[in-house]
């Protein structure tokens, strides 16, 4: 521990001195990643890109798992500010609270990388930037892809997510935007299926019976793939074939919507990419070679997928997960 | 009792003609209470005398009545323990009312931290506190915990709490219950050089041994009322024993006759067989035969543990030295379970608390005992359950409505009856009846009694608490009395009185010596 | 399994609370009550209510006991949780559907024997011992799952989801299996005598011989066996094991279903069939809020009002004014006492 404080200080000593940038960067980089938890299939896939992704580019990872609580998040920085890293990685559970905890990580010298989630401040300089998916965007790429494919016109029924929460918010505003553009376009029912898939399925089965058996429901938009999955087993259920009687359109990319999409029962997914440490470890490295500040909001992809590639996208994606 | 010194200094701590009453019962009913300047003062007295509403009126947990209150001349009238003890009325209950999780410093400086720079100056708390501790020879880690500490040092901290916050008055709530003869001895050296400091302390305890080993004076109460004020020294213990029990008794009983043998009990062997049993803390060794067709009475003052012997038997608490012989053979008494294999059945003293299960139908409360001898896995069919609750119910005349009336609701007579039904529906070879009338009316009282002495006549083993002295006389064919929890003497026979259960009672201890005069 | 004790105004708010919450249903949504055959199994939102309705009812089920003996067991959910891994973890491994449902079925039996020397040998508190399997249980069933959804395709596990048997959806067969079950255990032995009287004074059962070390772990170990069971069903029906989310929240539902079904949380008198019906209430009242229509964010106020109908019914003070039943069996103790020669047989 102090072994590895001294060399840090030692190798944040030369760069403060201006030995020069070329030199610091035959230093291994030393990132230290404080990540939520392990609380969904997406949260460990990001944290294993993560890993991937620095060992790719030669960086020491450390991650230290908050566990969901961010008093932990904040011991979890100050003992990364105490070993002296190169640049701070947070994944925040909660938008509030970090100001204190922040100027400490800035007077010691150290870029913060917001990853995944914003956090609420009145000084955006306490961090250097946000990778972040733009949620309302996914639900706009999912609502016009929709659009698209029924020609502007198709009863909706939406399972949102927990209700309150950000994603949920987003998803369908960005939604909503498209519906609005198209007035052969209606939701016509919304429930919330707390992002899981018990909840999703136990929503479509009631959205099934209200309208009168499934016949009325052209599409089923999920905020993400879980609930689409449990939809699809209730449409199943149902005697309706999902895919075809009933369209399945979500949010996230998991690997079980490609399989569902390789087996012709779910039609689009948007991707909310897993590698949100990527795009933060080239713009630290470039910051780090020649100071170059990176824009404050980094938006990762959001891409469309589409049946004709799921199955070698499932193989893709299967071991990331 | 008034203050017969009407010179120039009032006594510490007078109380005039203090009453108080509870829904119409009249707890306190006019009594004095005087404590002078260094002094020991017991007070004492059975159940219900009053005791503890006395020491809760005068620190104003309770307000009182009527009546007054004056410390060395000061009217006073606190209303709680706190103002109390800034008026100099420190009380210590037998659970001290500290702090466990806090250190010792602290609970000693509880409310009143040196403070310095506006912080806890804790540097000068513990040296404090060590300084506050020493003269009472305790030298311990003040800043430990103080639940790490045995309650008789947890006393002697509570102790030290009230005299370094300046008490006049000390109020020892049985202090001694749960201690050991050598914590015992500890305690008393503390409190007889507060008495020479000039502290009045108040003394509450059932040991009459140590109200001779230690006590001045002695104030008696009895169902709320004043039975008198005595010096210790010309109170002789029989007369104490008397003014208790509220009994006038004959010069004639002050001897004890030494317990003769009856050759003609002996000749049967006992059903069960004690010897050398009994538990720390709790009740001294004693050894007793219960024989069939024998009624045992367990006779002393409160406190003197009669209720602890009864628990012992029944295995209801689990005795560490000792043997326990049924039929000659040795036995094993770890717990109830044990016990009602072995035949024995037992009615406890807090018949609501431990007895009854209240919310439960009288009739699932008679079958209770018998059902779990039998085992969860045969269970007695619903028929056989109604009739044994009904054949209870008529023989016993339980008076409830119908068998699945819950029990909480009948009356105390009847609840107890029912669980006598509970005890007898498993045909017990040993009844162990604690207080089997407390709180019942009359009536029942008699019909209780009447049982007791069929189901003897009918060959079954006996063992009664019981606190009516007449009423263990009328049944028993032996009485052991107890005095300081230590069985003091048999009577068999011809002995068994209740002028001789009052003398064993007040008999002095053999081997701690003569009281001072 | 409500006792003979109990008259029909005993139960009488239970019943009417669920025929109120599905008449209600029925007027917001006029097809409520239509059921038809699909694949061979029922389907209609009554059916609905009963099959979504299974894992609360089963956690229920065991809940009642731990509830009657003056206990309460909040790691339930979490051991749902437990179960579901376990079972789909094996399932995945490609291990057989016998073996897979005994190993889930011994985790719950294990984490019920633990609560139950916790409560029973330790003597902690209740809420407090199963706190610490509601923390931990979570997190052992995410290391299960290694922090991910793990979806099976073995039609046997998830026919116990999704099958039916006799057109019934095989969760409500479930339930109804191990409610007759559990009733049969507790009726037809001494075990319901045992776990009153413990839950009404564990004292004074104890004093009357009572094994309450034993009966403690008895009714948190069967608590255990129902909420793995419970996990089996919600696993199976979504033919994956969601470590995260499984029986969330859960515990709390179980709770208030025994409370609607009229066990006291202060213990003793119990009725099973009573707590099953109290979560098809709460049920009943989900599937009814989904299908009003009604925008999410009121499901929680609707809830909650209902629910506070439902137990204002029960209330003591309002019981008052409904009508007392008759007293079963009155037995006149006879003026004069025969003779008593009690030590005459019992």
């Amino acid at each position: 521990m102090s072994r590895t404080w001294l060399i840090s200080a030692a190798a944040a000593a030369a760069l403060l001195i201006g030995l020069g940038g070329a030199q610091a960067a035959d230093k291994k980089l030393v990132v230290g990643f404080s990540q939520i938890g392990s609380e969904s299939g997406w949260r460990a896939a990001e944290t294993k890109t993560a890993k991937t992704e620095a060992e790719k580019r030669g960086i020491d990872l450390k991650i230290s798992d908050a566990q969901q609580k961010q008093e932990n998040q904040i011991k979890a920085v100050r003992s990364f500010v105490a070993q002296g890293v190169d640049a701070i990685f947070i994944a925040p559970v909660v938008a509030t609270g970090w100001d204190s905890v922040l100027k400490e990580a800035k007077e010691a010298k150290i870029p913060v990388v917001l990853l995944d989630r914003q956090i609420e401040t009145r000084d955006p300089g306490l961090y250097m930037t946000a990778v972040t998916s733009d949620t309302v965007l996914e639900g706009r790429v999912a609502g016009e892809w929709l659009a698209k494919q029924t020609g502007g016109t198709c009863n909706v029924v939406e399972l949102q997510g927990t209700v309150g929460s950000s994603p949920a918010i987003n998803r369908k505003k960005g939604f909503d935007e498209v519906v609005a553009k198209n007035p052969g376009m209606k939701i016509i029912r919304t429930q919330s299926g707390d992002f899981t898939r018990a909840k999703g399925k136990e929503v479509m089965e009631s959205f099934i019976k209200a309208e009168n058996g499934g016949k009325g429901i052209c599409a089923v938009y999920a905020h993400n793939d879980d609930m689409a999955v449990g939809a699809i087993q209730a449409i199943k259920e149902a005697g309706l074939k999902p895919g075809k009687d009933i369209l399945v359109v979500s949010i996230d990319g998991v690997p079980d919507i490609f399989k569902a999409m390789a087996d012709g029962e779910a039609n689009a997914t948007v991707e909310l990419t897993p590698n949100m440490a990527g795009p933060a470890f080239d713009a630290l490295i470039a910051f780090k070679k020649d100071g170059k500040a990176p824009p404050k909001w980094i938006q990762t992809e959001s891409a469309l997928f589409t049946p004709d590639t799921a199955k070698a996208e499932y193989e893709r994606r299967k071991d990331a997960y | 009792m008034t203050d017969p010194t009407p010179t120039a200094s009032p006594p510490l701590l007078a109380i005039r003609g203090l009453s108080k009453a509870f829904l119409g019962v009249q707890a306190l009913d006019g009594v004095d209470f005087t404590v002078r300047h260094g002094e020991i003062h017991a007070l004492l007295g059975e159940n219900g005398a009053g005791k503890s509403t006395l020491i809760k009126t005068l620190t104003g947990v309770y307000q009182r009545d009527a009546g007054t209150v004056t410390l060395e001349g000061r009217a006073i009238a606190p209303r709680g323990v706190e103002e109390a003890q800034r008026l100099h009325i420190g009380t210590v209950y037998q659970e001290v009312n500290l702090l466990p999780n806090l250190s010792v410093a602290e609970n000693l400086f509880l409310g009143r931290q040196p403070m310095r720079f506006g912080l806890v100056d804790r540097g000068a708390m513990r040296r404090r506190a060590r300084a506050v501790l020493m003269p009472y020879g305790l030298s311990l880690d003040v800043t430990a915990p103080l639940g790490r500490f045995s309650v008789a040092t947890q006393q002697i901290v509570a102790i030290a709490r009230a005299v370094d916050m300046s008490a006049k008055v000390l109020i020892l709530d049985e202090p001694t219950a749960s201690l050991d003869t050598q914590e015992v001895a500890v305690l008393f050296k503390v409190m007889r050089t507060l008495r020479s400091r000039g502290i009045g302390i108040v003394f509450v305890t059932h040991f009459l041994d140590q109200v001779y080993a230690l006590c001045d004076r002695i104030t008696v109460l009895r169902n709320g009322r004043l039975v008198g004020e005595r010096r210790t020294a010309e109170l002789p213990r029989l007369d104490l024993v008397a003014m208790m029990l509220g009994r006038e008794l004959e010069a004639a009983a002050h001897r004890i006759a030494l317990p003769a043998d009856d050759a003609e009990e002996d000749a049967r062997p006992p059903l069960v067989r004690f010897r050398g049993y009994g538990k720390a803390r709790s009740v001294e060794p004693f050894d007793l035969d219960i024989r069939p067709g024998e009624v045992v009475g367990l006779a002393g003052l409160l406190g003197s543990g009669r209720t602890e012997t009864a628990r012992l038997v029944f295995g209801m608490d689990r005795a560490d030295r000792g043997e326990a012989a049924v039929d000659g053979r040795a036995v094993r008494l770890r717990g109830p379970r044990d016990a009602i294999q072995l035949g024995f059945g037992f009615c406890p003293e807090d018949r609501k608390k431990e007895g009854i299960v209240g919310a439960l139908s009288v009739r699932e409360n008679i079958i209770l005992a018998l059902q779990a001898r039998q085992g969860w896995l045969r269970p007695l069919p619903r028929r056989r359950q109604e009739e044994i609750a009904d054949r209870f119910i008529r023989l016993l005349d339980i008076r409830t409505p119908h068998a699945e009336q819950p029990i909480q609701f009948l009356s105390g007579g009847n609840q107890q009856k029912a669980l006598l039904a509970r005890w007898l529906a498993t045909e017990p070879r040993l009844l162990i009846l604690d207080e089997p009338t407390r709180g019942i009316d009359v009536g029942a009282h008699a019909e209780i009694i009447r049982l007791i002495e069929r189901l003897c006549a009918d060959g079954m083993a006996l063992l009664v608490v019981s606190s009516e002295l007449e009423e263990i006389v009328a049944y028993s064919r032996r009485v052991v009395v107890l005095r300081d929890r230590r069985h003091v003497a048999e009577l068999r026979g011809g002995e068994v009185a209740v002028d001789r259960i009052v003398a064993a009672i007040a008999s002095e201890p053999a081997v701690a010596g003569e009281p001072r005069p | 399994m409500t006792r003979s004790v109990s008259g029909p105004s005993r139960t009488l708010p239970q019943y009417g609370a669920l025929a109120a919450v599905l008449l209600a249903n029925w007027l917001l949504f006029p097809d409520f009550f239509s059921i038809r055959l699909q694949d061979g199994r029922l389907f209609g939102s009554l059916i609905d209510v009963l099959n979504r309705g299974a894992p609360v009812a089963l956690l229920a089920i065991g809940m009642t006991m731990v509830i009657a003996t003056r206990g309460v067991d909040l790691s339930v959910g979490a051991v749902m949780a437990i179960s579901g891994a376990v079972a789909a973890t094996l399932t995945q491994a490609g291990w057989g559907l016998a073996p897979v449902l005994a190993a889930s079925l011994a985790a719950g039996l294990l984490c019920g024997l633990w609560n139950g020397l916790l409560v029973a040998v330790l003597r902690i508190q209740p809420i407090v011992a199963t706190l610490i399997l509601m923390v931990a249980g979570r997190g052992i069933a995410q290391l299960v799952t290694e922090g991910q959804i793990v979806t099976f395709t073995s039609p046997g596990l998830a026919f116990i989801g999704s099958g039916s048997f006799l057109t019934v959806p095989m969760p409500v067969v479930i339930t109804a299996i191990l409610l007759g079950v559990t009733a049969l255990l507790v009726r037809m032995t001494a075990l319901g005598l045992m776990i009153e009287a413990v839950g009404v004074n564990r004292l004074s059962s104890a004093g009357a011989g009572v094994n309450t070390p034993v009966v403690l772990i008895a009714v948190y170990v069967w608590c255990g066996l129902c909420a793995a069971v419970a996990g089996l069903v919600v696993a199976a029906d979504i033919r994956g094991a969601d470590a995260n989310n499984a029986g969330l929240w859960l515990e709390l539902d179980a709770i208030l279903a025994v409370v609607v079904g009229g066990t006291s949380l202060l213990g003793g008198r119990f009725g099973l069939l009573l707590s099953v019906v109290g979560a098809l209430t709460i049920q009943a009242m989900n599937t009814g809020i989904l299908l009003s229509g009604f925008k999410p964010e009121f499901n929680l106020i609707v809830k909650a009002g209902v629910l506070m109908v439902v137990l204002l019914l029960q209330s003591p003070t309002l019981t008052l004014f409904l009508p007392r039943p008759a007293n079963p069996r009155p037995v006149r103790a006879p003026a004069k006492p025969e003779s008593p020669s009690p030590s005459a047989g019992a």
